[in-house]
C-alpha cells in the first residue's frame, strides 16, 4: 500500500535532484577562476599549511605550477618570466616563513618595476593577531616594497581584489602587488555581492599614458634646435614596447643613444648610434656624452645614483626632457625643463608625429666617434694571466650571436655582461638592477626559459651568488629546462673584493672564498652535464659545445681572481672623472 | 619649511599606516597628523603638518602621496586662505587659592573647564596652534600636570585672498 504523502513531500520529490542550479564555490575555486580570466598560464610557488585549499584547487586544474625549491627561487623565476614575456608573473607562497621568503623578490620587483602578483597564505581571520602558528604580518612587512597590497577579509571581495591586483601590477609603472589570503577565505563559500561588476573601479589610481601636447611641441622644438642631443633610454622603453619608435626617433634626428643598465636591449648593441651603457661602469663615450650634451632626452629611466654619479656635476650643460609614466620620477633627482608624463611609446609616437625639422648633429656624432675609437672598453689579456671573464663573455656573445636571453645577479659578472654582451633584441636582458640581488640570475633564467621555451637562455652568475639559490638546479633536472648556467668563478665576492682592493687598502675582509664546492660534481648530483673551463683555449671549444647543447648545462669558468671591472666612476665623483679609461 | 597638507583617502584599514609609512620611508618628518571621516563615510581626510627642506622635496612628497592607490587627492594648502584648528587638554595645578585668578586668565582664550579636582582643573582650548601655544605659556607658571594636543585639522576657506599673501604666521 502506498503511503500517503503530504503536499510538501510531494513537491520535494518532484524537485529535480540538482535543485541547486549553481554549485557552491569556495574561495580557492574563485581564485582559480580569476587566474584563468586573466589568462594566467603558469604560476610559481611552494605549498604550505595556509595555502592548502588553494593547492587543492590547483590539483584539479590545468594551470601550470612550477614548484621551486625555495620561495625566493619561485619569485625570481616569476620575475624572469614577467620580464621576457611582458605578462604578469604570479607567485604563491604560504603564510609566515613562506611569505617572508618572497620578500627579497618583492623588493627586487619593486625597484625594477616588474609586474608581479604575489599571493601569500595567511592564518584564518579568526586568529590573525594572536601570533598563531606560521603567522606573519605580511601586509605590514611588504607595504613599503609593493606598489599596493591587500588582505582579503571577505570571500565576496576576493574576485574584485584579484582583478584590481592584476590591473595595478600591469598598468602604469608596473610593480609587485601582494594579496594575502587567510585560510578561511580560501575555504569560505563565495556568494557574489549584488550589483558588483567586473570593471575595476579605482578612483585613486589613474595612470596618465597620453602626453601633454604642449610639452611634446616644446620637446620637438628642443630636439630640432639642439646641437648635441643625447637619448638616455631606460627600462621604460622596454615596458612600453617602444624600441621601434626609439630607433626611429634616433635615426630621424641623428641622435646618439645610451642605455641605463636595465634599458639594455632597447636598441641593438651594434647600432651605429649606440654609445654603450652609461653610469658607474658605463663606457667613457657614453658618460662623456652625458657630460657634454646640450639636450638630454631621458626616456623611462629614473636617474639612479649608479647612473648619474655625483649629481652636482651631472649633465651640466644639458636641458633635460624627461619622459616617464610615473610623475614622481620626474624632478626627483635631476631638475627637468620639459617633463612629459606618459607611456614611452605614446610619447615617442607623438614626438615623431610632430615632424620637427632636423637639427645638424654631424659634428657631435663625429666627436663621439673619436671618443669611441680612442677609449673603447679594454682589458689586459697579455702574458699568461689565465682565463679572463671578459673573454668568456665575448665568446658567449659570438656563439649566441647576441640573440640569447641573458640573466645575471649583481656584481662584477653583471657589469662585464652589460659591457660585453651586445643585445640584438629587446626583452632578452634580465638582471637585478635596483635592488642588486645576489641569487637572482639563476632562478630568473628558469622563469625566462618557461616564458620563451625556444630561446637560448644563458644565466651568467658569480660563484658566490650562485650558491644563494643553486637549489633550483633541481628544477633544471626535473623539467630538463635547457638553461646554460655559466659561473664566472673567481672564488670571491668579486665586486666586494674589487672595492676592498680600491677603497679599503686591499684588506679582503670575508670576500674571498677559497674553498668552493666542486660545481661539476654538484651538477652531476642533479644529473646535469658540467664543464670546467680553465683556459681561453678550452673556453673556445667547450663553451661552444656547451652553448650548442639542447640540455641543461653548468659551466664552471675558473677566471682570474684579481680582475677588476673598468672603467669606473668612483662613488661621489662625476661621470667625467672616470678611472681606468685607458690601459695603464 | 612647514607645510600644511591635506590628503583625501579611501577609508580602509591600513591607509593611515600606508601614508605614514611612505613618509617615514622617504625621510619626511611629520609634526602633526589628524585623521577623520569627511561628509562621506567611505572617505577620510588627513591633515599633516610636515617640515620639508625645499620646494623640490615638497614636490616629491606630494607626488609620492598622490601615487598611493588609496589616495584620491593631495593638497598643499599652506599658501591658501585656510581655517586651522587644534584642540588641547591641559590639566593645571589649581589650588582653591588661585583658582579664581586662573579662571580669569584663561577666560579670554574661551577655554572651558571640563574637569575639576581638589587641586587641579582641566581646560579644553581650541584654536589655531599659535593660540594654543600662548595658552600653554600662560598657565605654565601654575604647573601643568598633564597636556595633550590633537594636532591641526584644516581646510581652505570659501573665499580666497589674493595670491602670495601667506595667511598663517606660524608657518613663516
Amino acid at each position: 500500500m502506498m503511503m500517503k504523502l503530504t503536499v510538501e513531500a510531494e513537491q520535494l520529490l518532484e524537485e529535480p535532484a540538482t535543485s541547486k542550479a549553481v554549485p557552491e564555490k569556495n574561495g580557492a575555486d574563485v581564485f582559480i577562476e580569476t587566474l584563468k580570466k586573466h589568462q594566467v598560464e603558469v604560476v610559481f610557488g611552494y605549498p604550505g599549511g595556509a595555502v592548502l585549499p588553494i593547492y587543492d584547487a590547483l590539483h584539479k586544474n590545468p594551470i601550470k605550477h612550477i614548484l621551486a625549491r625555495h620561495e625566493q627561487g619561485a619569485i625570481h623565476a616569476a620575475e624572469g618570466y614577467a620580464r621576457v614575456s611582458g605578462k604578469v608573473g604570479v607567485v604563491i607562497a604560504t603564510s609566515g616563513p613562506g611569505a617572508t621568503n618572497v620578500v627579497t623578490g618583492i623588493a627586487d620587483a619593486m625597484m625594477d618595476s616588474i609586474p608581479l602578483v604575489v599571493f601569500t597564505g595567511q592564518v584564518a581571520t579568526t586568529v590573525i593577531g594572536t601570533d598563531a602558528f606560521q603567522e606573519a604580518d605580511i601586509i605590514g612587512i611588504t607595504q613599503p616594497i609593493t606598489k599596493h597590497n591587500y588582505q582579503v577579509k571577505d570571500v565576496a571581495d576576493f574576485p574584485r581584489i584579484m582583478n584590481e591586483a592584476f590591473h595595478i601590477a600591469s598598468t602604469g609603472r608596473p610593480g609587485p602587488v601582494v594579496v594575502d589570503i587567510p585560510k578561511n577565505i580560501a575555504t569560505g563559500i563565495f556568494t557574489p555581492r549584488e550589483g558588483e561588476t567586473e570593471a575595476v573601479n579605482l578612483p585613486g589610481y589613474q595612470p596618465t599614458t597620453t602626453p601633454n601636447f604642449l610639452q611634446i611641441q616644446k620637446a620637438a622644438q628642443a630636439i630640432s634646435t639642439a646641437k648635441q642631443p643625447l637619448i638616455l633610454a631606460g627600462a621604460g622603453v622596454l615596458f612600453a614596447n617602444a624600441s621601434e619608435q626609439l630607433k626611429e626617433l634616433a635615426e630621424k634626428y641623428q641622435i646618439p643613444i645610451t642605455n641605463t643598465l636595465l634599458g639594455l636591449g632597447s636598441i641593438e648593441g651594434t647600432h651605429p648610434l649606440f654609445l654603450g651603457m652609461a653610469g658607474m661602469h658605463g663606457t667613457y663615450t657614453a658618460n662623456m656624452a652625458i657630460q657634454t650634451c646640450d639636450l638630454l632626452i631621458n626616456i623611462g629611466a629614473r636617474f639612479d645614483d649608479r647612473l648619474t654619479g655625483n649629481l652636482n656635476y651631472f649633465a651640466p650643460n644639458a636641458k633635460v626632457i624627461h619622459i616617464d609614466i610615473d610623475p614622481a620620477e620626474i624632478g626627483k633627482n635631476v631638475p627637468t625643463e620639459i617633463p612629459i608624463v606618459a607611456d614611452a611609446k605614446e610619447a615617442l609616437e607623438a614626438l615623431l608625429h610632430q615632424n620637427a625639422p632636423n637639427g645638424n648633429t654631424a659634428a657631435w656624432l663625429e666627436s663621439l666617434k673619436v671618443n669611441q675609437e680612442q677609449y673603447p672598453l679594454h682589458y689586459d689579456a697579455s702574458g699568461d694571466r689565465g682565463l679572463l671573464p671578459q673573454q668568456v663573455l665575448e665568446l658567449v656573445q659570438e656563439y649566441t650571436n647576441g640573440e640569447a636571453v641573458v640573466t645575471t645577479d649583481v656584481g662584477q659578472h653583471q657589469m662585464w655582461t652589460a659591457q660585453y654582451y651586445k643585445f640584438r633584441k629587446p626583452h632578452n636582458w634580465v638582471t637585478s638592477g635596483g635592488l642588486g640581488t645576489m641569487g637572482f640570475g639563476f632562478p630568473a633564467a628558469i622563469g625566462a626559459q618557461i616564458a620563451k621555451p625556444d630561446a637560448k637562455v644563458v644565466s651568467i652568475v658569480g660563484d658566490a651568488g650562485f650558491q644563494m639559490t643553486l637549489q633550483e638546479l633541481s628544477l633544471l633536472q626535473e623539467m630538463r629546462i635547457p638553461v646554460k648556467v655559466i659561473i664566472l668563478n673567481n672564488q670571491a665576492l668579486g665586486m666586494v673584493r674589487q672595492w676592498q682592493e680600491t677603497f679599503h687598502g686591499e684588506r679582503y675582509s670575508h670576500s674571498l672564498i677559497p674553498v668552493q664546492p666542486d660545481f661539476i660534481k654538484l651538477a652531476a648530483a642533479y644529473d646535469i652535464k658540467g664543464y670546467r673551463i680553465e683556459t681561453y683555449e678550452e673556453a673556445k671549444v667547450q663553451l661552444k659545445e656547451a652553448l650548442e647543447s639542447d640540455e641543461p648545462v653548468l659551466i664552471d669558468c675558473r677566471v682570474v681572481q684579481k680582475e677588476s671591472v673598468l672603467p669606473m666612476v668612483v662613488p661621489g665623483t662625476a661621470l667625467h672623472e672616470m678611472i681606468g679609461v685607458k690601459p695603464e | 619649511m612647514k607645510r600644511i597638507i591635506t590628503v583625501t583617502v579611501i577609508n580602509q584599514s591600513g591607509v593611515l599606516n600606508r601614508v605614514t609609512g611612505l613618509l617615514m620611508k622617504r625621510q619626511f618628518n611629520i609634526e602633526s597628523i589628524t585623521v577623520g571621516h569627511t561628509e562621506q563615510p567611505q572617505i577620510s581626510k588627513m591633515t599633516f603638518v610636515v617640515n620639508v627642506e625645499d620646494e623640490q622635496k615638497l614636490e616629491q612628497l606630494l607626488k609620492q602621496l598622490q601615487k598611493q592607490v588609496d589616495v584620491l587627492k593631495v593638497n598643499d594648502i599652506t599658501e591658501k586662505s585656510i581655517v586651522v584648528r587644534e584642540l588641547a587638554l591641559v590639566k593645571v595645578v589649581s589650588p582653591p587659592s588661585v583658582r579664581a585668578e586662573i579662571n580669569s586668565l584663561v577666560e579670554p582664550f574661551r577655554a572651558s573647564t571640563i574637569d575639576t579636582g581638589k587641586n587641579v582643573v582641566t581646560f579644553q582650548v581650541t584654536g589655531n596652534p599659535e593660540k594654543i601655544d600662548a595658552f600653554i605659556e600662560l598657565v605654565k607658571p601654575y604647573g601643568i600636570k598633564e597636556l595633550t594636543r590633537t594636532g591641526v585639522t584644516a581646510f581652505v576657506r570659501e573665499t580666497q585672498k589674493a595670491a602670495n599673501t601667506p595667511y598663517l604666521s606660524i608657518l613663516q
